[in-house]
């Protein structure tokens, strides 16, 4: 590569400025010690005495535990077995690992609970239709997300409900709540949280930024009442006080408390979420709505809202995650979820083997995690889309 | 123009319609529940509070029998329970969030990789499904009495717990216990004399050597002067059980863990957000004023992280003290497993039992809510 002339100085003429020169010297290689791979260990595991002594150690801690862990989760687990014979110690099997029998056998009840077996494809055709609204409403390039939001919000409900509850009319039967159980409870629960707890939430939320102070006090006693106590405590409300506070003809349902607990807690938290993107909203946005000659439902509908969920969907599928993890809880007031169906099969005479326990949690764990991560990996992708947006 | 154009006549409206509906509710909820109660024959009013409870309970903090204690008793004991476990809780899950925030930063690509899934993973399970797996899978599958484990400082661990040597303070532990808090206070006079002096002329005083020299110093001269006036009970090891020492139930311990590993976690995120949310550029304004990279940390750094991170840190510090109400489901004492357990099935006072329950819980988030706001008013930046 030629340095370029300045302009008007002829080549070979450049006056007193001989001492510049003509021609890029060729740039030296790189040291050694900087490319390649002993650069990148250097850089990344050996930066500096702390650094290579830590390096020294896990790498140390995971060859002391990685391959046990290998061994108890495939190599010594049991994988066929109908009863605790499979897992169990005998002398020609001394080291027994993860018993993956026990989940293969228990598999169906860990999905459907005590629902009867003749009826169990009505969870199926739900969990079919579940998933279709969640790729639906989620995907970010799906088509007609307005059809997307009536499906979710108001078929999908009804028809869960007509379904999984039974509707005789229909051809079919009923099945009392007291018969669910398993990852379908877990489901269902969750659902009517995320469903309920979105418009509540951001009502709440538009009540506690009201000029309207009666609105305005209760949002705030609400909210603040809710988010300060524990779930178990709201739990325990619906399931011990609210049967007292409504008449004796109309008792609620076991799991219709539980739902009313879980949608009443999440939606106070939700509306600590939206609320915190409606003030992140200018106020210019506000005084441009009003100036356009907007009423205050049609500068909510068209120009606030929109915005302020917008940016808030990160934090709106993180409260759905909390949401999903603190389902759990249900077991509390009775209700037999996904967590409750491994703890009760895990201590079933039928499978008393030492790894049981162990291994039930595991397979909880595999489950939880992959919803959650899930989640996460959703609101992460879309905070990363709104940051394009934002760059421009 | 009609009427209903106008705000004020619609926000009236609103409002009244509003307080009317909440009022109806209120009403027919008080009016059936005094129906239900009647017809039920359940007991109103805090009668119950003096009664004796009659009802043993595992962990007490405070004299406690199942004979003689009443209600109001086994309150305070769930209480204080609750308080121990919170406490213990927010100080672990503080010192094993921070460094694994800080970890998550690492250049070591080991050690960021390891915090980081640690985050992951920890953050994606129920608090309860870790709790039963560290009650149920480690806690209570350990070896039993005869098979203890033995640790260091003659410890021991099996399935009934963690035995540890008890301290017996001796005559004159008082002394030194009141020379360790008169050193702790002329410590903390110190540092504001050692500030104050460095506004006014600039010249630092050696803070760091001082505190550590009046924390360890004074309390040990009186133990010694005094001739070391603390025993240890020490746990032994008999054929069926082990006597002596203190033990720190498996109940206990599982919440600990669960509690400590799960927020820890959560407080990993916000110490990180929090250092990254300190932009570069005052890293390299304070390298440029010749500040030392460890001086930069302390003086630049830290204090305007901590403004980012110390809110969010209260909230996940409350969450731990609200989460430890999951006692419940490993049998720990505490105050949502003694009162809203067995109090509420003994007494049958659903309101009583489960309104004290929720106003307890709700007064430390309240207070703590309305200290966080006096601190960020105070701490938060002075903008035009």
């Amino acid at each position: 590569m030629t340095v370029t002339e300045p302009p008007g100085v002829a080549p070979g003429n450049r006056g007193n400025a001989d001492f510049v020169r003509s021609a890029m010297a060729p740039a030296a290689k790189p040291p050694s010690s900087e490319v390649g791979a002993i650069a990148w260990l250097r850089h990344n595991l050996f930066t500096g005495p702390l650094n290579t002594l830590l390096t020294i150690g896990l790498v140390l801690l995971g060859y002391w535990t990685i391959p046990p862990l290998v061994d108890y989760l495939f190599i010594d687990a049991v994988w066929t077995g109908s009863d605790r014979e499979a897992c169990i110690y005998t002398a020609e099997r001394t080291k027994v690992g993860a018993c993956w029998a026990f989940v293969v056998d228990r598999a169906a009840f860990f999905t459907y609970g005590f629902y009867p077996l003749a009826e169990r494809w009505r969870i199926d055709v739900f969990f079919v239709l579940l998933v279709i609204g969640i790729v639906w409403l989620l995907h970010l390039r799906a088509p007609r997300k307005d059809l997307a939001a009536i499906y979710g919000f108001v078929f999908l409900p009804v028809a869960s409900f007509l379904l999984l509850s039974g509707t005789p009319s229909l051809g079919l039967p009923t099945v009392p709540t007291n018969l669910w159980g398993g990852m379908m409870v877990s489901v269902v629960v969750s659902a009517v949280g995320i469903v309920v707890s979105l418009p509540l939430g951001i009502l709440l939320a538009l009540g506690r930024r009201s000029n309207m102070p009666a609105a305005k006090l209760f949002c705030v006693i609400f909210i603040e009442f809710v988010r300060g106590v524990p779930l178990i405590t709201v739990l325990f409300m619906a399931s011990v006080m609210l049967p007292l506070f409504v008449p004796d003809y109309m008792q609620p349902d076991k799991l219709l408390r539980a739902l009313v607990g879980i949608a009443l807690f999440a939606s106070a938290y939700m509306a600590e979420v939206v609320r915190a993107g409606l003030q992140a909203l200018p106020k210019g946005q506000y005084e441009g709505a009003m100036s356009l000659g907007l009423g205050w439902g049609q500068m909510m509908r068209l120009i606030i809202l929109p915005q302020a969920l917008k940016i808030t969907i990160p934090n709106i599928v993180n409260t759905y995650i909390g949401l999903f993890k603190d389902t759990t809880l249900v077991v509390i007031v009775g209700i037999f979820d996904f967590l409750k169906a491994i703890e009760a099969s895990r201590i079933d005479p039928t499978w008393a083997a030492p790894t049981v326990s162990t291994t039930g949690y595991i397979y909880a764990s595999i489950f939880y995690f992959f919803c959650c991560y899930a989640m996460s990996a959703y609101a992460r992708s879309v905070e990363r889309r709104l940051a394009v947006a934002d760059k421009r | 123009m009609s009427p209903w154009n106008d705000p004020r006549v619609r926000s009236f409206v609103f409002q009244g319609f509003l307080i009317l509906v909440i009022g109806f509710l209120i009403y027919e909820a008080v009016d059936n529940a005094s129906d239900n109660l009647r017809r039920q024959r359940i007991a109103t009013g805090l009668g119950f509070w003096d009664s004796p409870a009659g009802f043993p309970i595992s962990q007490s903090m405070i004299f406690y029998s199942e004979t003689s204690s009443s209600y109001g008793d086994a309150f305070l004991v769930g209480l204080l329970n609750t308080l121990l476990v919170a406490a213990i809780g927010i100080v672990l899950a503080t010192v094993l969030g921070f460094t694994v925030g800080i970890a998550r930063l690492s250049k070591n690509i080991l050690v960021a990789g390891i915090a980081r899934w640690y985050i992951e993973i920890i953050r994606n399970l129920p608090l309860l499904l870790q709790l039963l797996f560290w009650y149920n899978a480690v806690l209570k599958a350990l070896p039993g009495v005869r098979e203890s484990a033995a640790l260091p400082f003659s410890s021991f661990l099996n399935n009934r717990g963690l035995f540890m040597p008890k301290p017996l303070p001796g005559a004159g532990f008082d002394y030194v216990l009141i020379a360790f808090f008169v050193a702790v206070a002329a410590a903390i006079g110190f540092r504001i004399w050692a500030r104050r002096r460095q506004e006014r002329t600039g010249l630092q005083a050696p803070v760091g050597s001082v505190t550590l020299a009046l924390l360890i110093l004074p309390a040990s001269l009186v133990y010694v002067a005094l001739g070391g006036p603390l025993t240890f009970d020490v746990p032994t090891a008999g054929r069926f059980n082990i006597t002596g020492g203190m033990v720190l139930q498996p109940e206990f311990l599982a919440l600990l863990f669960g509690l400590v590993i799960y927020t820890a976690a959560f407080i990993a995120e916000v110490v990180r957000a929090g250092i990254l949310a300190v932009s570069r550029g005052q890293t390299e304004a304070a390298f440029a004023l010749g500040l030392r990279p460890n001086l930069t940390t302390k003086l630049v750094i830290v204090p305007q992280a901590m403004r980012v991170i110390i809110p969010p840190l209260t909230s996940q510090y409350l969450n731990l003290t609200k989460n430890s109400s999951l006692a419940v489901f490993v049998g720990y004492p505490d105050l949502a497993n003694v009162f809203t357990g067995t109090v509420l099935n003994q007494t049958g006072q659903a309101i009583e039992v489960v309104g004290i329950t929720m106003l307890v819980y709700l007064t430390i988030s309240l207070g703590t809510s309305a200290l966080m706001n006096w601190y960020n008013s105070r701490k938060a930046l002075v903008e035009r």
